[in-house]
């Protein structure tokens, strides 16, 4: 394990690779109660096609997820109880990127983080586990569905990029979910779950080198190959359609605006292309932007209104979704932001803000340990981001905003039952 | 300060400060939408700030912190006021600023011949209505409230934190402002204050910072009326309908006898073994084993003595989903525990007690609720009481538990359309 100091942050981090090709990141907290260890696979719910050994697999949507409910069995039962006997809180989720396994703890550290990575790195699955599931997810699949929020996001991304990939559920639905077997869940363990494609990400009042010792008396030793992922053809920056609507049981139309942004960036360039983001976000439309204040002002927007930079399935994307008595409007307004000059003391206070934003992240051990990891699967240094967000610039935001012209972003919206016509 | 209460936790664990004032209040159909509406309208502008866009640039200019409206209801108390966070390392040091900008909030908003201003007033109005009639959009969220509201007809419990949608529509710029000076004048002050400033210091800085505060004939006496009994001899039952395709369902309990002297330790760890923790009772039998549902858990508000227990089924399980939580809860009034289940509850509440000692928002939260329940321990005692608690204390806390209601939220017949 190398130790990295970064005192003008105040914290060290501890990083190493096992053998196995294993990632390992701790960020020792001298003085927390709580420690938390997420240990994720680069393998979420976009990653459906792919090649392994030479072999070539094409699994339905929902599988990722699916795997991740069915991880939690052991020969001796769901691990749960062994975590919860010692007073820790494991849970795992599955997004369009990863799949995070994770606890925290206040007590037994060593001993919670060997049963994470055991459990994780043990496919077991019966017939009858794997049947038993299917009434649970299925309850998961329709709370989504009945959720307007999901189903204006969901509409977006269909929207965007059309079935596939990105464009269907990461839980799937009931038909796609209908045949997922033991051997499907056992060929993406196979595949995506093997040390080099994974990382394990610490924060609290540890000893890094226990976490490494952990890891590598744990895991299997060898190095196994990782899969190639195959999202198909690159989807061009327009939108499939530009509009879609349905009627739900809601309150007032809610909304779910996006654009692609084109191929999300690795190394340096991947910091680079999310702070970039997450400034000019911030900069058109954030909590104090001209643009969110006169709309609120309007009542066209509200508190709910929030925006988002992803990366998965080899795309960047954003999108921004809220409430709106007329998203129409509201959007439109919010694009035209994207064309105003940025007042450069004003861009000089959301970097400040922005800063103010990463130092906290350094206490939120969920966030902290997640970012660390995305770092890791896209090959950046988290904590270069000061650095880099110095570095930026009006002109950068500007570039940014200019690509997103009125064409390229898609509109789904979830209108009340009274309004339909 | 009179009616002035300070809860400092002084830490230099942390790089973000929290800072929070609350007004308390009781909770009443009358007032709680006024109530709710006032910290969004003096968080428009104050007369240095006197907009969104000079607060948002005073606020960035601080490294990004944050001032909110915060509107909470904590039994029949109504507390309202503002919480705050901010950065908070060494040579940065935002607490005098931060605890000044809050009096000004509180106490020197933008207002005209002395009233709040028409234009904040009616947009925070708006706003508020349309919160209260966005809660059907999280279905699981409502179907919580409707419960509470449902079960509590004649109780003040059963008035949402926000208050309902007829008195926010009557909400006026003149009649709030009027309002807004009475409860200044006559609710008890909460603040909180968690970071690396010594007691002293925040209690000087927030002293200047209310110096304006008038102080009235203030309101001591509120608080909770517990009710001990189930309001009919059967539970009552209540379903409504919604375009959904997963069910709905919440149940709601009175703890009973318990809440007479209650023995909180117990409390929390009965709800820990019943559906508060995981894994419980619930999600063993609910869930795993019968794999009726994806989410079923217990909530319990100590300060009411009410527990609800929701999950998320398909309607076709209702009575099968009932008649298992029923079961589950009367083998907890057996006894019916293992050793595995009391040590995996235990471990739950005193772990979650430590936990909190590392977030500064909860422990905001957590300490707000001891002041008002009147304990003067913190998590770490908690979580010892958790470790002592037995079998017996756990069958002593449940077995006074009456169903009081039964609410299910479920599909109508109605088809959503796609255009």
């Amino acid at each position: 394990m190398r130790r990295i100091e970064h005192p003008e942050l105040g914290i060290e981090l501890w990083q190493g690779t096992l053998p196995n090709g294993l990632p390992i990141y701790v960020v020792p907290k001298p003085g927390w109660r709580k420690c938390r260890a997420a240990f994720v696979t680069d393998y979420g719910g976009a990653d459906r096609r792919f090649a392994l050994d030479g072999e070539t697999y094409d699994t339905p949507a929902g599988v990722a997820h699916y795997l991740e409910h069915k991880m939690f069995d052991m020969p001796g039962g769901s691990v749960d109880d062994v975590f919860a006997a010692r007073g820790a809180n494991a849970n795992a989720y599955t997004s369009e990127a990863v799949t995070s396994y994770h606890f925290t703890c206040a007590d037994k550290f060593e001993e919670n983080l060997r049963t994470l990575l055991e459990f994780v790195s043990t496919p077991y699955f019966t017939p009858e586990t794997v049947e038993k599931e299917r009434g649970i997810i299925g309850q998961e699949i329709a709370e989504f569905e009945d959720d307007p929020g999901a189903a204006a996001y969901m509409g977006c991304m269909r929207l965007l990029f059309g079935a596939g990939p990105l464009g269907d559920m990461v839980v799937g639905t009931a038909a796609s979910i209908a045949d997922i077997t033991v051997e499907t869940l056992r060929a993406c363990h196979k595949a995506f779950y093997a040390p080099a494609n994974m990382a394990l990400c610490v924060a609290g009042d540890v000893d890094p080198e226990a976490v490494e010792r952990a890891a590598a008396e744990v895991l299997p030793a060898e190095r196994a190959s990782r899969p190639v992922r195959d999202y198909g053809p690159e989807p061009g920056l327009e939108p499939l359609e530009k509009r879609c609507s349905r009627t739900m049981d809601v309150s007032a139309p809610l909304f779910c605006a996006g654009a692609k942004l084109g191929p999300a960036a690795t190394g340096p360039d991947g910091l680079r292309q999310r702070l970039t983001a997450e400034l000019a976000m911030r900069c058109l439309w954030g909590r104090s932007a001209p643009a969110y204040l006169e709309l609120y002002e309007k009542s066209l927007l509200n508190d709910s209104f929030r925006f988002e930079s992803s990366y998965a399935g080899g795309e960047e994307y954003i999108y921004l979704e809220g409430e709106s008595a007329d998203p129409e409007a509201a959007l439109a307004a919010l694009l035209a932001a994207a064309r105003r000059d940025i007042d450069p003391a004003f861009f000089d206070r959301q970097k400040k803000a922005l800063y103010g934003g990463f130092i906290r992240l350094l206490d939120d051990f969920w966030e902290l340990t997640e970012s660390l990891a995305d770092g890791c699967f896209n090959d950046f240094d988290l904590f270069d981001a000061p650095a880099v967000l110095e570095s930026l610039t009006c002109a950068d935001i500007a570039a940014w905003a200019a690509r997103l012209t009125p064409e390229r972003v898609a509109l789904s919206i979830i209108r009340p039952k009274e309004e339909r016509s | 300060m009179p009616g002035v209460f300070v809860t400092c936790v002084r830490t230099d664990k942390f790089r973000t400060g929290i800072l929070s004032l609350h007004l308390l209040t009781a909770l009443d159909r009358q007032t709680a939408a006024q109530n709710a509406a006032l910290p969004g309208v003096l968080r428009r502008g104050t007369v240095s700030a006197p907009d969104l866009a000079a607060l948002a640039a005073r606020l960035d200019g601080m490294y990004g912190a944050h001032i909110e409206p915060s509107v909470r209801k904590l039994g029949e108390i109504q507390a309202v006021g503002f919480t705050a966070d901010f950065v908070d390392v060494p040579g940065r040091d935002l607490l005098g600023p931060m605890a000044e900008l809050m009096g000004e909030l509180l106490l020197a908003p933008n207002t005209r011949g002395g009233l709040l201003l028409p234009g904040y007033v009616e947009g925070e109005k708006r706003k508020l209505v349309d919160l209260i009639r966005a809660r059907m959009n999280d279905r699981a969220e409502y179907a919580q409230a409707r419960l509470v509201e449902l079960m509590c007809p004649g109780e003040a419990y059963g008035v949402d934190a926000l208050g309902d949608e007829a008195s926010a529509e009557a909400i006026g710029y003149v009649a709030l402002t009027r309002h807004y000076k009475a409860l200044l004048a006559a609710s008890p002050i909460e603040i909180f204050y968690c970071g690396s400033a010594d007691p002293a210091r925040v209690c000087a800085a927030m002293t200047d910072a209310l110096v304006p505060l008038p102080r009235g004939e203030i309101d001591f006496g509120i608080g909770t009326d517990i009710r001990l009994n189930t309001v009919d001899e059967t539970p009552r039952t209540f379903t409504e309908e919604m375009d959904v395709s997963q069910g709905k369902l919440v149940i709601g309990y009175r703890m009973g006898q318990a809440m007479e002297d209650p023995d909180m330790a117990a409390l929390w760890v009965t709800d820990a073994l019943f559906g508060g923790g995981w894994p419980c009772k619930l999600s063993a039998n609910v869930r795993e084993r019968l794999s009726l549902c994806y989410y079923v858990y217990s909530e319990l508000d100590r300060m009411k003595g009410i527990m609800t227990v929701a999950s998320g089924i398909d309607p076709a399980d209702y009575e099968k989903t009932l008649a298992e939580i029923g079961r589950q809860l009367q083998a907890v009034k057996d006894g019916d525990i293992t050793d595995g289940e009391m040590t995996v509850a235990r471990a739950a509440v005193s772990s979650h007690m430590l936990s909190l000692t590392d977030d500064p928002a909860a422990l905001e939260k957590f300490w707000l609720e001891q002041n008002l329940l009147g304990l003067d321990y913190g998590p770490e005692e908690l979580a010892a009481l958790a470790e002592d608690v037995s079998r017996e204390d756990v069958v002593r806390a449940a077995a006074d538990i009456q169903c009081d209601a039964v609410y299910f939220l479920y599909g109508g017949e109605e088809e959503d359309a796609e255009d």
